[in-house]
């Protein structure tokens, strides 16, 4: 059965075009010229010169991207631990219902979470006062707490890989279970975490449905701020800010994928030369 | 239970499980409450703009329990036409995106290793970027004056543009699209564990290609495809974002229907019973999924 399949291999081939033509055609069209999307007026970097003038875009962007680096930080801390006490603890009390909630917000519809979180929001604040104004804080959490789901199954699929033997053995030559937590299985997963943290940003800096509903005066950010034009049409600013996330996109998806595949190199390597 | 976890025991333990299941029962499971609670409340004009459920009167707590909002909901061919507008497109473009990533992910698997990592990397690139541009790249395309009906016209295929963007057309485009890489990652992750001496097995039993193809490697790939399938169903039945951009007036979708009633109508309660009866209608789904993704967890386990 080595032979390679004709037919899959030509779907395959061709749901790639599918799923990247839309995307070269609209980084093309950013560098159009003219005014008219539709029509091709020659090169130009135009649009892209306008952006760095729009003050309100601008401004979205820098608290996306704050956002975004506190939201993939925190929910690496979250996801990390959820993905060792869901494989390391194979009991405790309440683990049907701990795993069901890791799990459900990877398929959640995002306007159900995202109307579920502002009306606790509004809740808390009637109760005990807190958050006073929704901002960037409630939209920090709300993403916080989907995008622990995309870190844990991330960094638990490795947990999985990796070899026990040597947090037992440091465990059993006395190193006290911090430490071995610490210095021995952090490390091992350490390249599962840096590509849960890159993911974790990216999805952040994408999400417009929950940052809309937790969002309150004056915290817009950039997802928001382009679909509010994009709602009236294509506009050739738009489609330059989009080239842009696109690419910031592709860096981190790459970056994360250079970081696993250089660590599956190094635990394979071993292997290879005995 | 390894040695690591016994000895974290009692402190540790306790700390790496509660600190993530505090923060998702707070974050995630109490918000579900409080919907179920607003959606049996009256909508007025207010700050929140709902009637409080419990109000002391008179000394004594007066719970006004409210079935209005559910009343409404069935009594308005408008929802109902939604939910199933959403289930119907829902499912279509889960079997669309199946036919066409099944093949997708079996391809992969039989490329050389690291080609397929490359593959893998052109799948999830899109899993990554904004849903929001990557349907809006649509839009430039399907438009009545866009690229594909210029092309089709200089081609001669057609005389007048087609009338594509704003269509239910446009929303399956837009959905298989945006969900076709969630269904190519787990049926990759499950066809790559397939052991090959099955299916020459097989063949070596006189079954042929297609047979043992459709009695061997479909079987084996069912985790693979419950999951694929699920993380695009489920969240299609909600989508908002595509229906938005691409649908016209006539697609009806709740996600889109939801946002409306929160954001145009203001009406908090009769969004929430919307919720509630979405989440209702995805219980099962969202079951299934999960025991499928706990049992895939366990074996790596």
């Amino acid at each position: 059965m080595n032979r390679r399949p004709a037919f899959s291999t030509a779907m395959l081939w061709l749901g790639l075009v599918f799923l990247y033509l839309p995307m070269v055609i609209l980084v093309i069209y950013s560098f159009n010229a003219s005014r008219l999307v539709t029509v091709w007026g020659g090169w130009s970097i135009h649009w892209y010169i306008g952006l760095l003038d729009n003050t309100g875009l601008m401004s979205a962007v820098k608290r996306s991207l704050q956002i975004a680096f506190f939201t993939a930080t925190a929910a690496v801390a979250l996801g990390t631990l959820a993905a060792f006490a869901m494989t390391r603890i194979k009991r405790f009390r309440g683990r049907t219902l701990f795993s069901g909630l890791v799990t459900a917000p990877l398929v959640m519809p995002e306007v159900i979470t995202g109307l579920s979180l502002l009306l606790l929001f509004v809740a808390m604040a009637q109760a005990v006062g807190w958050p006073a104004e929704r901002g960037m804080v409630t939209i920090w959490i709300a993403h916080t707490t989907f995008a622990t789901s995309y870190v844990a199954i991330v960094v638990s699929s490795r947990l999985g890989e990796i070899d026990q033997s040597v947090e037992e053995a440091a465990l059993d030559l006395g190193c006290p279970p911090w430490k071995t937590f610490l210095q021995i299985t952090v490390p091992m997963i350490a390249p599962s975490i840096a590509a849960g943290w890159l993911l974790a940003f990216s999805l952040s800096l994408d999400d417009l449905v929950l940052a809309s509903f937790v969002s309150g005066p004056g915290a817009t950010t950039l997802p928001m701020e382009v679909f509010s034009s994009v709602r009236l049409g294509v506009k050739p600013e738009i489609n330059a800010i989009a080239s842009v996330i696109l690419l910031a996109v592709a860096l981190c998806t790459l970056l994360a994928w250079l970081i696993v595949r250089s660590a599956d190199r190094r635990a394979r390597n071993p292997n290879a030369s005995s | 239970m390894s040695k690591l976890t016994s000895r974290l025991l009692p402190t540790g333990r306790f700390w790496v499980i509660s600190a993530p299941y505090l923060w998702l029962f707070l974050f995630f499971l109490l918000p579900f409450a409080i919907v179920l609670k607003i959606s049996f409340s009256e909508a007025a004009i207010a700050i929140p703009p709902y009637q409080p459920l419990l109000e002391y009167a008179e000394q004594s707590l007066s719970i006004a329990i409210n079935l209005g909002n559910y009343i409404f909901l069935s009594e308005d061919s408008l929802y109902y036409a939604a939910y199933l507008g959403s289930l119907k497109i829902a499912l279509f473009s889960t079997l669309i995106c199946l036919a066409l990533g099944y093949p997708m992910a079996y391809a992969i698997t039989r490329a050389p290793r690291d080609k397929q990592l490359i593959y893998l990397l052109l799948i999830m690139m899109p899993t990554w970027t904004a849903i929001l541009i990557r349907v809006y790249a649509w839009m430039g395309i399907l438009s009545t004056n866009g690229l594909l009906n210029s092309t089709l016209m200089w081609a001669g295929l057609i005389d007048s543009p087609l009338q594509i963007l704003n269509t239910d057309t446009a929303v399956y485009i837009g959905v298989v699209y945006a969900y076709l890489p969630f269904m190519i990652l787990p049926l990759y992750a499950n066809l790559i564990k397939h052991d090959d001496t099955l299916l020459e097995a097989a063949m070596d039993l006189g079954a042929g290609k297609i047979k043992a193809f459709w009695k061997i490697t479909v079987p084996l790939s069912r985790s693979g495809i419950i999951a694929g399938s699920m993380l695009v169903f489920i969240p299609v039945v909600g989508e908002f974002v595509v229906p938005e951009l691409l649908g016209g007036p006539e697609t009806l979708m709740i996600g889109r229907v939801l946002w409306q009633e929160f954001f145009n109508n203001r009406d908090w309660p009769v969004a929430s019973a919307l919720a509630i009866v979405m989440l209702a209608l995805l219980l099962i789904p969202i079951i299934l999924f999960h025991y499928n993704q706990s049992r895939a967890m366990e074996r790596n386990a």
